[in-house]
């Protein structure tokens, strides 16, 4: 999670995935637009970090710039590096790419109906998997979409395996998706907004089925959400995104108990509680700014209630708030010592 | 809810709305010209429930449980298969079409997308000042454009944005705009379909609020459609909780969050997580097996008897009425009790 140096895992190669000064731009007609403006964090082994932020906060596009897939042009990735196990992907070319996406890192999204194929039985579709990287055979193929969607709990696999994506409910086609996911053992799985589209009961399904195969294969766990709540649940740090750029960061326990970051404070403010009644709900003013005007100096300055002149002029750097915890607030300190802005024990 | 003042806010409070056995089936056909019913889609299935003047009543439930299709019905959207609506001494599925335009001055609807509810082609100003184009008489030219601004001043949009077009909004202004026309009329009632789950966090708690300041500003009752329990029991006085077309539980927001009685209500409720990394793994969970079955057909007797892990034979032949059960608020369970689920 570190951004300075002094990381000595980071120095030694040792994450699992290491995120350096990411950079990604698209540029369109319209102008350029600055998704995502010098992130960097590591994700370990069996750990689950959220990324935490609203739309149109960079969260996805730095996902989509580790496994691979950012369309190019529009979009570039103008510096930065992603180092998996120590080697940077980015100077990698495409063929030595392919090797790692899907095999060494893999995705889950959103709208499982959009990402499967209508067309192809949903067991043709996690068999590909195996025909394409392993060369399995038709019938080899099969057996194991049939094993891999027993291990996803889908009932009846067997049955099944032959079905299309329109004759699965939402929680069964996501379940597809992250057999497709571990199909080939990844070591990093990226989930994008998993159960964004999922009603509450499917939700709980979902996420408990992640944690236990977080738990049977070690891998590392990149959640991508703007539901505080299923992050309190599920992460062991999260890092909280604005306008393409980390703002806070820190084990999700320390976050919760007291943000760091102004914007940290107002998403909890902000948010209603189902343990909670008739608290009142202190909103964000305004809305978040368009990646294509970006502005000066911090760009949450215009909302924030903390905002002095210098927050207007100078971008603020990652402050080190404690060994593990960083926020990009000149006031870090003040924002620390209003104890309203926490959820734990807020009840 | 027919029966005693259960789960009433307070009993001197009138009725604005009284819905009883409200039931939508969809037909299910076959063939191409000559269409044979092979069945029916039962998305409603007799649903009652009180609205008293200023309040807030959240209707809950997982998609597909048949929330939107009430709000539809209720506006004469879709025709009813059966069942009764009364506002104001009439039954509104019987008004004819003249008295039909009345009835939609006073129940206004806001809708969960805010960027397809509001024609694209047309200036904020000649959308909000749309219902009295329609409902005419109710303002003259004149006063339009002044009586638009002060609209848009209330929801909380610069009022010298009235020639600005849609794509121009961000989604919570847009949001907000959908609110100030339904507010042109003046309405007793307005139906909320999700008017918040597409709205990011920060901004939907800014929506939120203007919902509650507008409803004690203009005496304003609200059905509250949401899947998101948290916000529901923010802005509710009662909540119902729908499954498959029925209505399995209705109370104030304490009864249902705090003392939840019907199974599915608490299964509910504990997948709900909290945002709170103190409580984790404290929590007991009643994760559901299984799928919601198809409305076209629904198992017998009690609806939810398939993923509940109470069910008997009885649930199987005995459809469990919605009434009182020896607990504080009604349910329609044989074998309901109290079982908390959120944490305190």
């Amino acid at each position: 999670m570190d951004v300075t140096t002094d990381d000595p895992k980071a120095a030694e190669g040792q994450h699992l995935l290491q995120v350096e000064d990411l950079h990604v731009e698209f540029r369109t007609q319209y102008g350029t637009v600055n998704a995502v403006n010098g992130i960097s964090y590591s994700l370990d082994e069996r750990e689950t970090l959220a990324i935490l932020g609203e739309s149109g906060s960079g969260k996805s596009v730095s996902a989509q710039a580790i496994m691979g897939i950012i369309d190019s042009p529009p979009g570039f990735i103008t510096k930065g590096a992603l180092r998996f196990r120590g080697t940077d992907l980015l100077g990698l070319d495409e063929s030595e790419r392919r090797s790692y996406r899907g095999q060494k890192i893999a995705m889950i999204f959103q709208d499982a109906l959009t990402a499967l194929n209508p067309v192809y039985s949903v067991g043709f579709q996690i068999g590909e998997m195996f025909r394409v990287h392993r060369g399995a055979s038709r019938s080899e193929a099969k057996k194991k979409a049939i094993e891999l969607m027993d291990r996803v709990r889908i009932p009846a696999a067997k049955e099944r395996v032959g079905e299309y994506p329109h004759q699965f409910s939402g929680g069964m086609r996501q379940r597809v998706m992250i057999a497709m996911a571990l199909s080939l053992d990844p070591d990093i799985l990226i989930a994008d907004e998993p159960t964004t589209a999922l009603d509450v009961t499917v939700q709980a399904q979902i996420m408990e089925l992640l944690s236990e195969l977080q738990g049977e294969t070690g891998m590392g766990l990149i959640l991508i959400t703007h539901d505080l709540a299923v992050v309190a649940d599920v992460a062991d740090r999260v890092a909280v995104m604005y306008a393409g750029k980390i703002v806070e960061t820190g084990s999700v326990f320390e976050v919760y108990e007291n943000a760091a970051h102004p914007y940290t404070e107002g998403l909890m403010s902000s948010i209603p509680r189902i343990d909670q009644k008739g608290r009142e709900l202190n909103p964000i003013r305004g809305a978040p700014p368009s990646l294509m005007r970006i502005p000066p100096g911090c760009p949450f300055h215009p909302r924030c209630p903390y905002a002095r002149d210098v927050c207007r002029v100078d971008l603020p750097p990652l402050y080190e708030v404690s060994a593990s915890r960083r926020s990009a607030c000149h006031f870090f300190e003040e924002v620390l010592a209003n104890v309203e802005g926490g959820l734990t024990g807020g009840r | 809810m027919a029966d005693e003042g259960n789960g009433r806010p307070a009993p001197e409070r009138d009725v604005i709305l009284k819905v009883e056995n409200l039931v939508k089936h969809f037909p299910l056909t076959q063939g191409i010209v000559f269409k044979k019913h092979v069945g029916a889609v039962k998305a409603v299935e007799g649903v009652s429930f009180d609205l008293y003047r200023g309040e807030t009543l959240g209707l809950v439930g997982e998609s597909g449980c048949g929330k939107s299709t009430v709000a539809k019905l209720l506006l004469r959207l879709e025709e009813a298969t059966s069942g009764s609506a009364i506002y104001d001494g009439k039954d509104i599925f019987k008004l004819p079409r003249k008295e039909l335009r009345a009835l939609r001055r006073n129940i206004q609807i806001v809708f969960q997308d805010p960027y397809a509810s509001l024609n694209p082609r047309m200036t904020v100003g000649d959308i909000v000042a749309e219902p009295w184009e329609i409902h005419q008489g109710r303002m003259g030219k004149a006063e339009r454009r002044s009586r638009v601004q002060d609209l848009l001043a209330r929801v909380g949009l610069d009022p010298d944005h009235v020639n600005r077009y849609p794509h121009q909004f961000s989604g919570g202004q847009r949001q907000r705009i959908g609110i100030a026309r339904a507010l042109a009329l003046n309405p007793d009632i307005i139906i909320c379909d999700e008017p918040v789950s597409a709205l990011d966090v920060s901004v939907q708690a800014q929506v939120v609020n203007l919902l509650n300041a507008l409803q004690s500003d203009f005496n304003l009752s609200y059905i509250f459609i949401a899947h998101d329990l948290a916000v529901v029991r923010h802005i509710s006085d009662r909540v119902a909780v729908m499954y498959l077309g029925k209505i399995m539980e209705v109370g104030n927001q304490d009864q249902i969050y705090d003392r939840p009685t019907h199974p599915y209500t608490q299964a509910l409720l504990s997948a709900v997580p909290v945002p709170d990394p103190a409580v984790r793994g404290e929590r007991k969970r009643m994760v559901l097996t299984g799928d919601v079955p198809s409305p076209a057909n629904p198992p017998s007797g009690c609806v939810f008897r398939t993923r509940c892990w109470k069910a008997q034979e009885k649930c199987a032949e005995e459809v469990p009425a919605l009434e009182n059960r020896g607990f504080d608020h009604p349910s329609a369970c044989h074998f309901a009790e109290i079982e908390r689920v959120v944490p305190v």
